[in-house]
């Protein structure tokens, strides 16, 4: 029985060796693709440039697209990328650092779980000389090359036009937040609110937390469409919640109820192309992941960068909803 | 005679132990022997620092729950501890500036919930598993309600050396790992107490005719596991320089996998913190070497999950064997 089981593990950790992207495996893998000459070289890690990307979480369909596209570009440009998963925890995201520091790498992306506590990380790669490029959630007092991120207040606020424009300038609405302790949540709301403070016609019912979350989104507007009886228009710090909105709404049989979301997941998309929801502000994140590899390997050959990056957005709604989903798509 | 006979009854067991022990220790070396072919990077003094420093958290909390599981009990509870410990030995530190009462504030915050629990399980005869959920549910409601969800952060110069700080070359948090496991291998192999939790473990009714105050010593087993568990969360807020309401979710589990891994008997009475923290090492060395090797974060999940049934596996087999 014994001999069963430590034949099982050896099989694992045979399994566990073929899943390893290291260069050498993947270079088998695209044995076809001549883009690359100095492959030899670049398997033992001599001349590519390593990047280590830790990721806050997988659990969200765009940031598994995220690390997708950083894959491809970083195949593309034939730099080594491991990427690692924080899954929202501060300890488990210094020990993905603290690994990749290990593994000898140059540049270290790091998507923050948290504003705060992600500190003592950035330190760790910094003392070992490795250059460090935040993505997402600004690190207080960290010392960094670069930030990349979006400028959520814009996004809000340009969501809340949108809305506002499409209601004709008046009316009732909700809006849905995502979770209040990120900076992301707070500053799509912040815009959002300004957007809303420049037309005296409508009136904000309720601004309720859903969490980013499609399933609390359902719930949290069930709840909201019971205490309301005439209601315009959502608007959805992401559209996991706008469209959990539109779920409670179609349940609730209520009409002409008008909802606008955040990100421009190729879900939220397809809604719009339906004429379900009416646009969304939309962050591509195969652009995002192509963006931070370039820019970290700008940063691995000592290119001078700017401090702050902004991401690339633009807002969808039916007028450009079939490029945005070619853009998605891709 | 009729004790040897009995003894010959009890030694097949302890030789399968010993089987499952060093069968462990194997699959570790051969799991360290395969990183270090697969990655340039893992067999370094550096990398090999980097994982007990890594591990020193979760070996901290499996102590206790190796204590817990040889009396045959078991204690969810330990991560929804590391987040309120933490939490008030962060906030204790930052409000009286005084890091020994942080620390202090801390592990007695642990050891009350472990005491609630052993009090629960011992004197009102509840099942260890519904009194530890409940505790793990509301424990970590308290630590929302504490900290308002909000993370604290602590600077304080000597309460992060405790996470952050060095003796010569080692990680301070891998000296208090390596001194934990030598107290408790101690205490399990040469005190009067240690030899009950065997017993307790093995047979809590012969225990109890036989005279063994069963419930003080289960009491104060869960007690100790709290207060590891409180250990661990000063270690890790010091690490982390804050201490967040989420830290230590689903630490319980990685703990208890680490104790079955090591080979101590869910059932109880066999086993040992030996044997832990070779559980520990092989969880770590696995987390550690898939990110040098770049497996893919899906996968590690996977793997770890298969590993962790595979122990189970062989916990089953080898009670099966016994029997």
């Amino acid at each position: 029985m014994k001999k069963t089981v430590v034949a099982m593990l050896l099989v694992l950790m045979f399994v566990i060796s073929a899943c390893s992207n290291n260069p050498s495996n993947q270079n088998a893998g695209s044995g076809g693709n001549t883009a690359e000459p100095t492959e030899a070289n670049q398997s033992e890690g001599t001349d590519a440039v390593k990047i280590g990307y830790v990721i806050n979480t997988l659990n969200n369909p765009f940031f598994v697209s995220v690390k997708e596209a950083a894959e491809k570009e970083a195949e593309e440009v034939g730099a080594d990328l491991s990427v690692v998963n924080a899954n929202n925890d501060l300890a488990t995201q210094l020990s993905g650092v603290e690994d990749l520091i290990q593994q000898g790498i140059d540049v270290l992306i790091l998507d923050p779980v948290d504003s705060a506590g992600a500190l003592p990380a950035i330190q760790a790669a910094n003392d070992a000389g490795v250059k460090v490029i935040t993505t997402g959630r600004m690190v207080d007092g960290a010392d960094i090359i670069t930030h990349l991120g979006y400028n959520e207040v814009k996004h809000g606020t340009e969501a809340g036009k949108f809305l506002a424009d499409a209601l004709g300038g008046s009316g009732k609405v909700v809006e849905l937040q995502g979770v209040m302790g990120t900076s992301t949540a707070q500053e799509r709301s912040q815009g959002f609110q300004e957007a809303m403070a420049e037309y005296p016609d409508i009136e904000i019912l309720s601004s309720q937390s859903a969490n980013f979350d499609r399933a609390e989104g359902l719930t949290v507007m069930e709840n909201i469409l019971q205490a309301h009886s005439e209601i315009d228009g959502v608007y959805a710090a992401n559209d996991e919640m706008a469209l959990g909105a539109l779920q409670a709404i179609e349940g609730a049989n209520r009409e002409g109820i008008v909802i606008v979301g955040n990100d421009g997941t190729t879900d939220a998309l397809e809604a719009i192309q339906a004429g379900r929801i009416v646009g969304t502000m939309a962050i591509y994140p195969n652009q995002y992941g192509e963006k931070a590899i370039q820019i970290a390997l700008q940063v691995a050959n000592g290119e001078q960068v700017d401090a702050m990056i902004e991401l690339p957005s633009i807002f969808v709604s039916s007028d450009n909803v079939e490029e945005a989903l070619a853009e998605v798509q891709k | 005679m009729t004790t040897s006979s009995s003894s010959a009854a009890n030694r097949a067991p302890r030789y399968l132990q010993f089987i499952q022990t060093y069968g462990m220790l194997l699959i570790l070396l051969l799991v360290v022997a395969i990183f270090s072919m697969l990655s340039p990077n893992f067999f370094t003094t550096g990398n090999l620092i980097n994982i007990f420093r890594q591990v020193s958290i979760i070996g901290i909390i499996a102590v206790g729950q190796t204590l817990v599981i040889l009396t045959a009990g078991i204690d969810l509870s330990v991560g929804s501890i590391v987040g309120l410990a933490g939490a008030v030995s962060a906030s204790v530190t930052l409000g009286t500036g005084n890091p020994l009462f942080g620390v202090l504030a801390g592990l007695l915050t642990g050891a009350a919930v472990g005491l609630f629990n052993g009090v629960m399980v011992s004197y009102f005869k509840l099942t260890p598993f519904i009194v530890t959920l409940a505790t793990m549910t509301g424990v970590a409601g308290i630590t929302l309600v504490y900290t308002n969800g909000n993370p604290i952060i602590v600077s304080e110069p000597v309460y992060k050396f405790i996470g952050q700080g060095y003796i010569g070359p080692v990680p301070f948090p891998v000296v208090l790992l390596v001194l934990v496991y030598l107290l408790f291998f101690f205490i399990l192999r040469k005190t009067v107490h240690g030899h009950y939790i065997y017993s307790i473990g093995g047979n809590e009714k012969a225990s109890i005719l036989a005279g063994i105050q069963v419930k003080k010593h289960k009491v104060i087993v869960y007690t100790v596991s709290g207060l590891l568990a409180g250990l661990a969360a000063v270690i890790l807020s010091a690490r982390l320089s804050a201490a967040t309401p989420v830290a230590g979710t689903g630490y319980e589990l990685d703990a208890i996998a680490a104790v079955i891994l090591g080979g101590t008997s869910l059932f109880g009475g066999k086993g040992g913190v030996g044997g832990t923290l070779i559980g520990v090492l092989l969880l770590g060395v696995l987390t550690t070497g898939m990110n040098l090797i770049n497996v893919s974060p899906f996968y590690q999940d996977v793997v770890k999950g298969a590993i962790v049934l595979v122990a189970v596996l062989l916990d089953r087999f080898i009670n099966a064997d016994s029997q």
